[in-house]
């Protein structure tokens, strides 16, 4: 309201001056379907976890307040699963953003074939998520994948079983888990880099700062806030990520790779346990949002010391 | 000097290496898509098919229903992407246009959507759509997928909108155009390659998008292709190398060219929206 008399005070025609009721008109459209589609879900989900909710169970669903947290909470399985979905998420984003800031600072020099990096590089972003694990599959078969191929030609043994071997399958996912992602990350920090200011660079070689102290303090404070963001929703796509693993090992060998999203689905789609997996899902939620807190709130802190 | 044409060559060599690291998985699906089942069953696999052929290809479409998969696919994303844009849009120029409360509530909508595992979405909108009797069917698809497009699809299209200077709505009235006018004539066709682009994005996610159409599409003959490829690999996880990876490759091709078509376009509006907000 405020805003609409600050406007019509400055003296602007009318024509921009959108109405109170013309706006609302405007965004109905979109303000319906969230809510009922997705602001109203989320809540109902949420409430779901309080419930004994099953599917196809003709009696009324009641409420049993917490306790299926407190089942929960003794499920040694679902911690374990937790456990390597932390895991997967953290190993996948850490060398996710230090491979995409060498390849956009690579990319941010004047190289010949910057081109077709940059174009291989669109690629796993517009892949859908089951062919890049159909993709790896292919790659990691134990009989005709070329890993083991390259490995046997280079004289490194005769390879393995990567995607059902108890030890590798983690390991071997988290790579293609950092192909796929790769992309999109390398795309945000290029940009950030295009946008730092080309003379405080030049200023810092002519004071004769090497490269390293150009990076620290030029280009990194400049770019600090695309990493920060980048890092942060990478985090969080990672922990909730589903498609890629359940095509490549469907949460197998003996559970080595079940991430929670997996876990949850299994739990809710094939047991049918709704309100179970409804509180699968709270926990998540909490534990994603307090991990947020202190990342950002430690990153923050720290860009004030330096 | 010498310091530098050490440099070089070392950035050179990352280069390079970055280029194996991303292309290898790549070169390997098409290369297993062309060879013959023989080939494929020789102890040492080559890069390049000793034979090449399309029989894959064949088999593939043989052993699934691709065809329909791709019409479904294809009629899905196309129906989100278009409701998607076409719900987001006028929210947008209101959100791009005032900075108020609304703005901000957008700007975290698309965090907090983001930020929400799809299990607590899942489950209660499977028992709407189910008392709706919209699960196993398209159209409830392309209702999720709509919505799930939105916030990405607002975000961009309120960095597209505040690119549009207002002094040009602004002269327009001025020489008396009325509203609408001005909307049609002035902003409309300003704002139209964002919409595009916006729309294409969301093509894009809906056309890759696997755990909804997982859960909500049951009869084969209704699934969108991410979940009918998974049905080339069966419950052993013993698959048919040759028609996967065909289908794979074909399945990737319209997201790959529809992509290549927005890209520069799509990062654009991404950051305009991150760096403004």
């Amino acid at each position: 309201m405020a805003l609409v008399t600050d406007v019509a005070s400055t003296g602007r025609p009318a024509a921009v001056r959108v109405t109170d009721r013309g706006a609302w008109l405007l965004v109905l459209p979109a303000l319906i379907p969230i809510l009922v589609l997705s602001v109203g879900p989320l809540l109902y989900g949420i409430l779901l976890a309080f419930t004994d909710a099953q599917s196809g169970r003709t009696a009324a669903t009641r409420w049993i307040g917490g306790l299926n947290f407190r089942d929960l909470l003794h499920d040694t399985l679902f911690w374990e699963s937790f456990r390597i979905g932390l895991v997967w998420a953290a190993g996948v984003t850490v060398p996710q953003f230090l491979l995409a800031l060498g390849l956009a600072l690579l990319l941010n020099q004047d190289l010949r074939l910057r081109w077709l990096a940059r174009a291989l590089a669109i690629v796993p972003w517009a892949m859908p998520e089951v062919v890049v694990g159909i993709m790896w599959r292919l790659v990691y078969n134990p009989d005709a994948g070329i890993l083991n191929e390259t490995l046997h030609g280079l004289g490194l043994g005769d390879g393995r079983d990567w995607l059902s071997g108890l030890a590798t399958a983690l390991p071997a996912v988290i790579v293609v888990g950092v192909w796929a992602g790769m992309p999109q990350t390398t795309v945000a920090l290029l940009a950030g880099l295009q946008n730092t200011p080309r003379e405080l660079h030049e200023a810092a070689a002519v004071d004769g700062a090497g490269a390293w102290r150009r990076f620290r303090t030029v280009t990194w404070p400049a770019l600090r806030p695309i990493a920060l963001a980048v890092t942060a929703l990478n985090l969080i796509w990672n922990f909730n990520s589903f498609a890629l693993v359940y095509v490549l090992t469907n949460g197998g060998p003996g559970g080595k790779t079940r991430l929670p999203m997996l876990f949850a689905y299994e739990e809710a789609f094939r047991y049918g346990q709704f309100g179970y997996a409804a509180a699968m899902g709270c926990v998540m939620v909490a534990v994603i949002a307090v991990l947020l807190a202190v990342f950002l709130a430690g990153r923050l802190r720290g860009g004030e010391d330096a | 000097m010498k310091t530098r044409t050490a440099a070089r060559a070392g950035q050179y060599a990352a280069l390079l290496a970055y280029l194996v690291f991303l292309a290898f998985p790549l070169l390997w699906l098409l290369s297993v898509a062309f060879k013959s089942p023989q080939e494929l069953g020789s102890l040492h696999p080559t890069w390049i098919p000793r034979h090449p052929t399309l029989a894959n290809f064949r088999q593939a479409f043989d052993e699934q229903p691709l065809l329909r998969a791709g019409l479904n696919s294809l009629l899905a994303a196309l129906g989100a992407a278009l409701i998607a844009v076409l719900l987001a849009t006028p929210m947008a120029y209101v959100a791009g246009r005032r900075r108020t409360a609304l703005s901000r509530a957008v700007t975290g909508w698309v965090v907090v959507s983001q930020a929400f595992p799809f299990v607590l979405l899942i489950i209660p909108l499977f028992l709407v759509l189910k008392n709706l009797r919209l699960i196993d069917s398209l159209p409830g698809l392309v209702m999720v997928y709509a919505v799930w497009a939105l916030p990405f699809a607002l975000w961009m299209l309120v960095g597209y909108v505040r690119a549009v200077p207002v002094e040009l709505e602004e002269a327009a009235a001025v020489d008396g155009a009325g509203r609408l006018r001005t909307l049609m004539s002035v902003t409309a066709p300003l704002l139209a390659p964002g919409i595009v682009a916006t729309g294409l994005f969301a093509f894009v996610t809906a056309w890759n998008e696997f755990f909804f159409a997982l859960v909500l599409l049951k009869t084969p003959q209704k699934q969108t292709l991410p979940v009918v490829l998974t049905h080339f690999i069966g419950a052993e996880g013993v698959a048919d190398l040759g028609p996967l990876a065909a289908a794979a490759f074909l399945a990737t091709l319209p997201s790959l060219a529809v992509f290549a078509l927005v890209q520069r376009r799509i990062t654009g509006g991404m950051l305009t929206g991150a760096v403004k907000s």
